[in-house]
C-alpha cells in the first residue's frame, strides 16, 4: 500500500510520529470497547471527524469489517452532499447503516426555521436517546475531542450516562494509564471518545495522510448562499424559505463543520484543495465551532446539552 | 495586545502561506510528548500553560479577542493578558461540585504535538496528579522562586516519581519577582537536590522562568545570561518519550481481542506494551505458556515487518494456540513473571476506604480478576514521606499492601513497564474505580502454592448423599430470627434425610473467628473466612446453613461468587429494626444504645438490605415455624433436593 501511510514504520524506525500514536491509542479504545461491550455502536455524522472515526475502525478490526453498525441520527436537513457520503461510506466499510428519524419531530414537521433551539433538542438530544434505547446500545462511540471547546478539556474518554442517558458529571471515573474501566450498571450506558486527544490539524493531517474521502462541502466551489444574521447559509434545497429581498447569490464558499444546512455558516474561500484547506484552517482566525449556530446561544451551552444527552 | 508582548514564534512560519505542501510533509514526522504540570494555583501554572498555548499560536483571533477582553476585565494583570484566563473558567464547575481529575490541552511547535494534564484543585490533588502522571513522559514543578521549596513541592515530587515518570523539569517561576538572580535561583536548587535524594529521584532540569514574562519559555532569556540551558520548550522538544525508551525492553503484548472474520484468519489484536517484533519471532503466551512463532504482523495499511512499542497491531501465529483477551505475548526466551500474590502500592481514590479482605476486581493489562488487600502493611504521609501503620486507606490516602489474585497473572514490576504493572481496582457493586495500583514484585511463596487435583471430587461427595449441595444463607439485623430459622430450618432438612451443618455467628466467633472484632474491615473478614468454610462444606456434598448479619452486599456477594452457581441461596430474615430492637432476645440493643457496645448494626453501623435475595421471610407476619416451612419448601422445588 502507499508508503505515506500512518502505520509504516519506515517513516520512523525509532519513534512514533504523533499521528502514529493518536492512531495507535484510537484503535486501542474501540477494541476495548469491542471487548467488553454487548451492543456497541458508532454514532456517524458524516463531518471529517467522524470519516476520521470511521477510518481507524476500519484499521483497528481489519482484516475483519468493524464489529458494529453506523448509526446516523438524522434530522432531514443535513445538506445532499452528506446523505450521498453517507450511504457510500457505510456500504464500503462493509457496515450496517442505522438512520434515525425522531417520529414526533417528523410528525409536527420540526424544522430549523420555526423552532429554533426546539430543532436540535427533537432531532438531535432526543432523536439520539430514542435511537439509543431502540436498539438497546450499551456503548456509542462519538467523535468529540477535547480542543473543540474549553470546557471539554476535561472531558473523559469513557463517559457514562445513566439509564435516561443524562450525563452526571460528578459521577465520572478517573483513567489511567491505558485502564479503562467497562464496567457498567445495569441500564447505564457509555459514551466513548476515541478521538479524545486529536486537535483540528491531527485530524486534517490525518484525512491528508491517509487519503480519507469527506464531504465535498469542505471545499470551495461556487455555491447558493444568502447572508441572514451575519451568516452566510447556503439555499440547499427549496425548503429554504427566503425572507423578503433575499435572494440567493452565488460565491466561492466552503464550510468548515457540518451540520444541518440551515444552521451551518458558510466561509468564503478559495481553497479547493485538502493542502489549501488546511493552509486556510492555520492562517485563520476564528475557531472551528463559531460557524455553528448552536453554540451561539448561551456559553454554557454545551455543557448544558451534555447534561440532557445531546452528545 | 499590549504592545511589549513578544510575538509568537512558532507556527507561524512563512512556509504555510509560501509551500503548503512542504509545511505538511514536515509536519508529519512531528512526534508527540505528553506531560504533566504540578503546582498549585499561586505558582503560576496557569499562566505558564496559558503561555505555552498563546507563544505556539494555538490561541485562534476570536479566542483572543475575548481574552483580551477578560483579561480587562476579571483579569489580574492590569492592561496585560492575563493567560490564566486561558485554560482557567474550570472554577465555576468545581464550584458546582463537578469532578474535574485532569483537564487536558493541546499545543504544537514544528518539532513536535505536547499534550499538557493540567490537575486542577487542591482537596482531590493526589487523586488527579496519579491519574495524569500516568500517561505523561515528563513533568513539569513549578516553584515559586519566592516561596522555595515548600511542602507540596515534595508532595508533587514524590508523587511524580510514584508514578515513574523519569524526566523531570524543575521550572522556578516568576524569576521576575526575585530581580532574577542566580543566587536565589540556585539556592533553590541546591535545596531541592537534597530532597531528590531522598525519595529515591535520579535526576532532574532545573530552569529559571517567568511564565508571566515569557523569559525562559520559548528562548533563551537576555534577563538571565547566567543561565547557560534550554529554554522550557526546548527541552520538552528534544526530551525522550517513554514509548520509544520501551522498545529496548523484551517483547509484550496484551491481548485486547481475537479477530475471528472467517475460519481461515485468526488474529490476537493489542497494543505493544515493550519491544520490537518480527515474523518468525520465537513467542510464548502467559499465562498458559505455549509457545509458537509469530507469522505475520497484520494492519490495514498492509503486513509490516516490524512493529514498536506503542503500536496497535494485529498478529497471527505460526501455530493454533490457545490464546484469548487478556493473554500477555511475550518473547519466548525472556518472558516476563507469573504470580497471584504482589507487594503493590495503591493510591485510593474513593469516599469508601479500603477494606482489606473485600474482594475487588483488578484490572491489569487486558484482564480482569478477583483481587483482596491480605494485607496492608503501611501508609505513606505524602508530605513527609513518614511511613505510618494502617490497616485501611480512605480517599487520596496512599499505602503499601500485598495483593492476592484469585488467579495467577503475567505481570512485570511497575518501574520496568507500566504497561504489565500499572493496575486499577472497580468495586464490583458501583462499578466506580477506587484505586490505582503499581506492583512492586510477587510474593515468593504464591510460587510455590499449587492446587491439589483430588480424586474423589465434589460431584462424587454429592451424589453419595443424594443431594444437591448447597449455602442457604441467612441475613438480617442483630434479634431478626436468623438463628431460630435456621434450627428449624436444619431440623426439617435433617428429619427428610438430607445432609446438612448449621454455622451460627456466635459460634464461629468462639473458634474459628475469636481474633476478629466488630469493626467494618473485621466484620469482612469474618464473612470472608465463613464463605471459604461452606465453600469447603459444600466441596463436600452438605447443604449449609448459615446465620450472620453479614451486614454489607459486597461480602455477601463475595461469598456467593465463590459458590458454584445456583448454589448461593440468600435468605433475608426481613425484621424492622423497631422490632428488633424490641425483642432484644440478647440484651445488646439496650448496651448498644447505651453506649457499651460500639459498631453495633443497626445502631451506629450500616445494614445494607439484600436487592436481590432468593427468599424474603418477615418475621412480623410469620411465625419462626411459617418461615422455616418456607425456606424449606423453597429449597426443596429450587434445587431439586
Amino acid at each position: 500500500m502507499s508508503s505515506q501511510t500512518a502505520t509504516d514504520p519506515s517513516i520512523s524506525q525509532e519513534t512514533l510520529t504523533h499521528l502514529q500514536r493518536l492512531e495507535a491509542e484510537s484503535i486501542h479504545i474501540m477494541r476495548e470497547v469491542v471487548a467488553n461491550a454487548d451492543n456497541p455502536v458508532m454514532l456517524y455524522s458524516v463531518g471529517k471527524d467522524s470519516a476520521c472515526m470511521l477510518h481507524l475502525a476500519k484499521k483497528a478490526f481489519y482484516p475483519a469489517p468493524p464489529p458494529f453498525p453506523l448509526l446516523h441520527v438524522d434530522t432531514t436537513w443535513k445538506f445532499q452532499a452528506m446523505y450521498e457520503l453517507r450511504d457510500r461510506a457505510a456500504e464500503e466499510a462493509g457496515m450496517k447503516l442505522l438512520v434515525h428519524h425522531n417520529p414526533e419531530a417528523m410528525e409536527k414537521g420540526i424544522n430549523p426555521f420555526d423552532h429554533g433551539s426546539l430543532h436540535t433538542d427533537m432531532w438531535k438530544t432526543d432523536g439520539l436517546k430514542q435511537a439509543l434505547t431502540k436498539y438497546n446500545f450499551d456503548v456509542a462511540f462519538g467523535g468529540a475531542r477535547r480542543d473543540e471547546e474549553k470546557s471539554r478539556a476535561k472531558e473523559r474518554i469513557f463517559s457514562f450516562r445513566s439509564a435516561n442517558h443524562r450525563w452526571d458529571p460528578k459521577n465520572q471515573r478517573p483513567e489511567l494509564w491505558r485502564q479503562y474501566n467497562t464496567r457498567k450498571s445495569k441500564g447505564e450506558s457509555i459514551r466513548v471518545f476515541p478521538l479524545s486527544n486529536w486537535t483540528e490539524l491531527d485530524i486534517w493531517q490525518y484525512i491528508h495522510l491517509e487519503g480519507i474521502e469527506i464531504v465535498p462541502l469542505y471545499f470551495s466551489q461556487p455555491r447558493p448562499v444568502v447572508e441572514r444574521d451575519g451568516l452566510l447559509i447556503m439555499v440547499d434545497d427549496d425548503r429554504f424559505p427566503l425572507r423578503e429581498g433575499e435572494t440567493p447569490e452565488m460565491r466561492s464558499v466552503r464550510f468548515r463543520t457540518l451540520g444541518c444546512y440551515p444552521l451551518t455558516g458558510a466561509v468564503e474561500s478559495e481553497a479547493s484543495t485538502l493542502p489549501e484547506v488546511i493552509q486556510e484552517m492555520l492562517l485563520t482566525t476564528t475557531s472551528e465551532r463559531q460557524g455553528r449556530a448552536i453554540d451561539h446561544d448561551q456559553s454554557a451551552s454545551m455543557e448544558k446539552k451534555k447534561q440532557e444527552g445531546y452528545f | 495586545m499590549s504592545k511589549d508582548m513578544k510575538d509568537p514564534v512558532y507556527v507561524t512560519d512563512q512556509l504555510i502561506a509560501d509551500d503548503i505542501d512542504a509545511y505538511l510533509l514536515k509536519h508529519q514526522h512531528k512526534t508527540m510528548l505528553r506531560f504533566i504540570t504540578c503546582g498549585s494555583v499561586d505558582d503560576g501554572k496557569s499562566t505558564l500553560i496559558g503561555r505555552l498555548l498563546y507563544d505556539s499560536k494555538m490561541i485562534f483571533e476570536d479566542q483572543l479577542a475575548s481574552l483580551e477582553n477578560d483579561s480587562k476585565n476579571v483579569g489580574t494583570q492590569g492592561q496585560d493578558i492575563d493567560f490564566a484566563l486561558l485554560v482557567d473558567g474550570l472554577a465555576a464547575e468545581r464550584e458546582q461540585g463537578i469532578t474535574i481529575d485532569v483537564a487536558y490541552r493541546f499545543f504544537a511547535t514544528d518539532k513536535r504535538k505536547f499534550i499538557v494534564a493540567d490537575t486542577p484543585g487542591h482537596e482531590q490533588y493526589t487523586r488527579n496528579m496519579v491519574t495524569g502522571a500516568s500517561t505523561a513522559d515528563l513533568a513539569v514543578i513549578l516553584i515559586d522562586a519566592r516561596q522555595g521549596v515548600l511542602t507540596q513541592t515534595r508532595r508533587h515530587s514524590y508523587l511524580v516519581n510514584l508514578l515513574g515518570i523519569k524526566n523531570v523539569v524543575l521550572a522556578v517561576n516568576k524569576m521576575d519577582l526575585v530581580d532574577y538572580s542566580a543566587e536565589r535561583f540556585y539556592e533553590i536548587v541546591s535545596d531541592y537536590s537534597h530532597f531528590a535524594k531522598q525519595i529515591g529521584m535520579d535526576s532532574f532540569l532545573p530552569i529559571p522562568i517567568s511564565g508571566l514574562k515569557g523569559d525562559n519559555i520559548v528562548s533563551h532569556s537576555e534577563n538571565m545570561p547566567w543561565y547557560q540551558g534550554p529554554s522550557l520548550l526546548a527541552h520538552l522538544e528534544e526530551a525522550p518519550i517513554s514509548d520509544t525508551a520501551m522498545q529496548d525492553h523484551p517483547f509484550r503484548m496484551a491481548v485486547q481481542w481475537v479477530n475471528r472474520p472467517n475460519l481461515d484468519f485468526r488474529g490476537f489484536a493489542g497494543q505493544i506494551g515493550a519491544g520490537t517484533v518480527r515474523p518468525g519471532d520465537a513467542i510464548r503466551v502467559l499465562p498458559s505458556g505455549k509457545t509458537t512463532r509469530v507469522k505475520s504482523i497484520v494492519t490495514f495499511d498492509g503486513n509490516l515487518d516490524q512493529a514498536v512499542a506503542g503500536q496497535s497491531i494485529t498478529l497471527t501465529f505460526e501455530d493454533e494456540i490457545d490464546c484469548s483477551r487478556g493473554d500477555v505475548i511475550v518473547q519466548s526466551d525472556q518472558p516476563c513473571e507469573v504470580a497471584d500474590q504482589f507487594e503493590s502500592t495503591l493510591v485510593w481514590m474513593a469516599e469508601e476506604a479500603m477494606l482489606p479482605g473485600r474482594p475487588y476486581i483488578l484490572k491489569i493489562g487486558t484482564q480482569s480478576v478477583t483481587a483482596t488487600v491480605t494485607e496492608p502493611k503501611y501508609e505513606v504521609n505524602v508530605n513527609t514521606m513518614e511511613h505510618m501503620a494502617s490497616k485501611t486507606l480512605g480517599l487520596n490516602a496512599i499505602g503499601v499492601v500485598n495483593i492476592s489474585t484469585d488467579r495467577a497473572i503475567p505481570f512485570e514490576a511497575y518501574a520496568e513497564n507500566s504497561d504489565l504493572g500499572g493496575f486499577i481496582l472497580i468495586d464490583r457493586m458501583t462499578n466506580a474505580t477506587v484505586a490505582a495500583g503499581m506492583i512492586h514484585f510477587a510474593l515468593r511463596r504464591s510460587q510455590n502454592i499449587h492446587w491439589q487435583a483430588v480424586d474423589v471430587d465434589r460431584d462424587a461427595h454429592a451424589s453419595l448423599k443424594n443431594q444437591k449441595p448447597a449455602v442457604v444463607w441467612f441475613t438480617g439485623l442483630s434479634g431478626s430470627g436468623k438463628s431460630t430459622i435456621a434450627n428449624i430450618v436444619e431440623k426439617k432438612l435433617h428429619a427428610l434425610g438430607k445432609h446438612t451443618f448449621l454455622l451460627d455467628g456466635d459460634n464461629v466467633r468462639h473458634g474459628l473467628n475469636r481474633d476478629l472484632g466488630f469493626t467494618d474491615a473485621d466484620r469482612v473478614e469474618n464473612i470472608r473466612r465463613v464463605g471459604e468454610v461452606a465453600r469447603l462444606m459444600t466441596d463436600a456434598g452438605l447443604i449449609v446453613l448459615t446465620a450472620f448479619i453479614s451486614p454489607f452486599r459486597s461480602e455477601r456477594r463475595m461469598v456467593r461468587d465463590l459458590m458454584a452457581e445456583g448454589e448461593f441461596i440468600e435468605i433475608y430474615v426481613d425484621t424492622p429494626l423497631e422490632v428488633a430492637e424490641q425483642r432484644d432476645v440478647k440484651g445488646l440493643y439496650k448496651k448498644a444504645r447505651s453506649g457499651q457496645l460500639k459498631n453495633f448494626t443497626g445502631i451506629d453501623s450500616p445494614y445494607e438490605a439484600p436487592e436481590t435475595a432468593e427468599l424474603i421471610v418477615n418475621t412480623v407476619e410469620l411465625s419462626a415455624e411459617d418461615a422455616a416451612e418456607k425456606v424449606v419448601q423453597y429449597l426443596l422445588n429450587s434445587s431439586r433436593n
